[in-house]
């Protein structure tokens, strides 16, 4: 039995049980018809999801313990914050730190009993017209995650700290998330999200979080994707914004052996500004590809991209950036920036900018490279000692180090850093 | 210390270094003064290693060593430093952090161990003395937004740091007001010891009446056509490079 087929089977033999139904199904039919992607789509033409796909996965996981000191290794601990502990797909109350009363953070399950009017206000709201395949069936299947609500005028006073475990789970398993995350006029919240597996074996993710931001309101939410290698994971993100919010979804990809990012941005009120940035550094036998889209729908808007790659052995890059202006969206300011290094002959990088523009009073501009390291700079840093290779590690640090200055979270940032440098192998660990 | 011999170079098929004689000893000051495009960085790039020039010909010795042969950071953990006219920005790595990579690869190289950092905190704090720095400048990024004179202190810093045998100060003077000058210029004359030597290389005379040099020499396309002691460059100030051109275009 295919992969699809399985799912099928999985969707009818439980679909009574299911919330949403109306729409699950509708999800579930349209996946049905169009199947999965693969290489002949335009816009999977350099990431081929048949090895993903291909596998024998078990569709429900039993459900396991994770201890206080695992979790501790993948948070951030100095800084206090919210947290929501899943693992295999399950919400750990004992792990998690939800305690609040200005603002809902809960798992979906427990927002369908207690919050449903709210929540069928925004389910599945952001995500266009034409849900791709991906999102079809996180729609038709998904049933666990985060739900977060800031009321008008509330600002979440620490962080929310989003981490999926997987553990236990001996064969390939096939695992869905969902977040949907609303911040009202003039709230702001900052998440972070992994998903993280804990014993070496094979996950299957596909993941789908979306962002309502409405007028004034500030959204930033860090992906940290540092899983284990033969982990794969299809990251669907979705923020709508409404005018004067401003969002931001920065993306560090360091693990797993397949992530494909779709980060979509809906700018619906006028004012409004949206960043994205990333920072991939991968090697032997990973791919990352990051699809962008951010659609100025109204004039007066400003969008920031900026993404980085260093990518070694063979490892593989895809940037897709699409900046859509429509007509009405005069004044809009849209700034895309890729910039790539790759170390050997076997890695290679495909970036497509894609600007589409119907305005005729735009700023709007692209960037991209692929290039190798400055030969000057080396010198300065031989001159002073350092042999060729630190060197060399030292200015891809430094690479990729710029994109990581907007990070809010100064935990995170140090974290973050502390990630790369320990790739690269270059010393920072003098603190003065 | 250090013996340049017909010295020639080029980059890309341009001849730039023309047969350059120097020596240089322990305990002294050499000026190298010269024109625009006279070879001066190019003769302070060569000896430090960079690998863009192409040697057509004669040799550098180092203590007795041909060094022609060697990489920049071998170069560098023989005692060579090269103070940069435009030092290079390294965003997210700090200057402590670089000094303590820069110092622990030489300190390898001679077979050490690396420098205890409560030993290493030690030292920098008694060179930022010298050189007027304050505490904050070390958790800053290497140069990343520096001020002009603020990078140059920077290079003297870590040549302090560093105590090489011989350094060359590759247009230090360039970019800096008369108070960093003063205070750069010091932290040089402080560092100086009968062990080691300074090649000072300098459009102007200016910073020539802080560090006083022992020699002089005048390079001009490629070659050093007139060398003396601190009253050339005296001479230079007032009358400029071009007698010294027709003079040598005389011979």
């Amino acid at each position: 039995m295919t992969f699809k087929d399985k799912l099928i089977q999985a969707y009818y033999q439980n679909e009574s049980a299911f919330s949403f139904q109306e729409q699950r199904k509708e999800n579930m039919l349209r996946l049905e018809k169009n199947g999965f992607p693969s290489v002949k789509d335009e816009e999977w033409k350099y990431t081929n999801p048949l090895p993903v796909l291909k596998k024998d996965y078990q569709l429900s996981t039993k459900s396991s313990d994770i201890s206080k000191e695992v979790v501790n290794e993948f948070i951030l601990t100095e800084t206090d914050t919210y947290l929501m502990v899943f693992v295999n797909g399950q919400f750990d109350e004992s792990l998690s730190n939800i305690d609040t009363s200005h603002f809902i953070i809960c798992p979906l399950s427990i927002a369908e009993t207690t919050h449903p009017a709210l929540l069928k206000k925004y389910w599945a709201k952001s995500l266009g017209d034409k849900p791709d395949s991906f999102v079809s069936l996180n729609n038709a299947l998904c049933q666990e995650g985060v739900f977060v609500y800031v009321p008008k005028n509330t600002v979440v006073d620490k962080p929310v700290q989003i981490i999926y475990f997987t553990k236990d789970t001996s064969d390939d398993v096939f695992l869905q998330t969902r977040n949907i995350i609303i911040a009202e006029e003039n709230a702001q919240v900052q998440l972070t999200e992994r998903h993280q597996n804990t014993d070496g074996n094979p996950v299957f993710t596909n993941a789908l979080t979306e962002i309502f931001a409405h007028q004034q309101s500030v959204v930033d939410l860090y992906k940290i994707q540092n899983d284990q290698r033969q982990c794969s994971l299809i990251d669907n993100t979705w923020v709508m914004q409404e005018k004067q919010s401003n969002c931001t979804v920065d993306t560090f990809s360091f693990g797993s052996t397949f992530i494909r990012n779709n980060l979509s941005f809906i700018l619906h009120g006028e004012h409004a500004e949206s960043n994205m940035r990333g920072v991939t550094l991968i090697g032997q036998d990973q791919l990352v590809d990051h699809h962008t889209l951010v659609d100025h729908a109204v004039p007066n808007c400003q969008s920031n991209e900026m993404y980085k790659g260093i990518f070694d052995n063979n490892a593989k890059g895809i940037f897709n950036g699409k900046v859509m202006v429509r007509p009405d969206a005069q004044k809009t300011n849209a700034f895309q920036s890729n910039n790539n290094l790759l170390l050997t002959d076997e890695a290679s990088i495909d970036t497509k900018p894609q600007l589409e523009i119907y305005a005729d009073d735009v700023a709007c501009s692209h960037g991209c490279t692929v290039g190798q390291l400055d030969d000057e700079a080396l010198f300065y840093l031989r001159s002073r000692g350092i042999p060729l290779k630190e060197a060399q590690a030292t200015l891809m640090y430094a690479f990729a180090n710029d994109v990581l200055s907007n990070v809010k979270i100064a935990e995170l940032k140090h974290k973050i850093n502390r990630i790369i440098a320990e790739k690269l192998g270059v010393d920072i660990s003098l603190e003065i | 210390m250090l013996y340049v011999n017909e010295l020639k170079a080029s980059v890309e098929g341009n001849h730039i270094l023309n047969g350059i004689n120097l020596t240089v000893n322990a305990g002294e000051v050499h000026a190298i003064m010269g024109p625009n495009g006279s070879g001066k960085s190019t003769l302070s790039a060569v000896i430090a290693g960079r690998e863009e020039y192409d040697i057509n010909g004669g040799d550098i010795q180092f203590n007795g060593q041909s060094i022609i042969d060697l990489s920049p950071e071998e170069r560098a953990h023989l005692g060579i430093f090269l103070s940069f006219q435009y030092p290079i920005e390294i965003p997210g790595v700090s200057v402590s952090n670089f000094i303590k990579t820069s110092l622990n690869e030489s300190r390898k190289a001679q077979g050490l161990e690396p420098i205890p950092a409560k030993d290493l905190l030690a030292m920098m704090r008694e060179k930022m003395a010298l050189l007027e720095i304050k505490k904050g400048f070390l958790s800053r990024s290497l140069n990343h937004g520096f001020s002009g004179g603020e990078k140059k202190r920077n290079e003297i810093f870590q040549m302090a740091m560093l105590e090489p045998k011989l350094a060359i100060l590759d247009e230090t003077d360039s970019g800096l007001d008369i108070d960093a000058l003063r205070i750069v210029a010091n932290g040089v004359n402080k560092l100086k010891s009968p062990g080691n030597a300074t090649v000072v290389i300098t459009h102007y005379q200016r910073l020539l009446e802080y560090i006083v040099p022992d020699f002089v020499h005048v390079l001009h396309d490629g070659k050093i056509v007139k060398s003396g002691t601190k009253e050339l460059a005296l001479e230079l100030e007032e009358k400029g490079y071009d007698w010294i051109i027709k003079e040598t275009q005389e011979l």
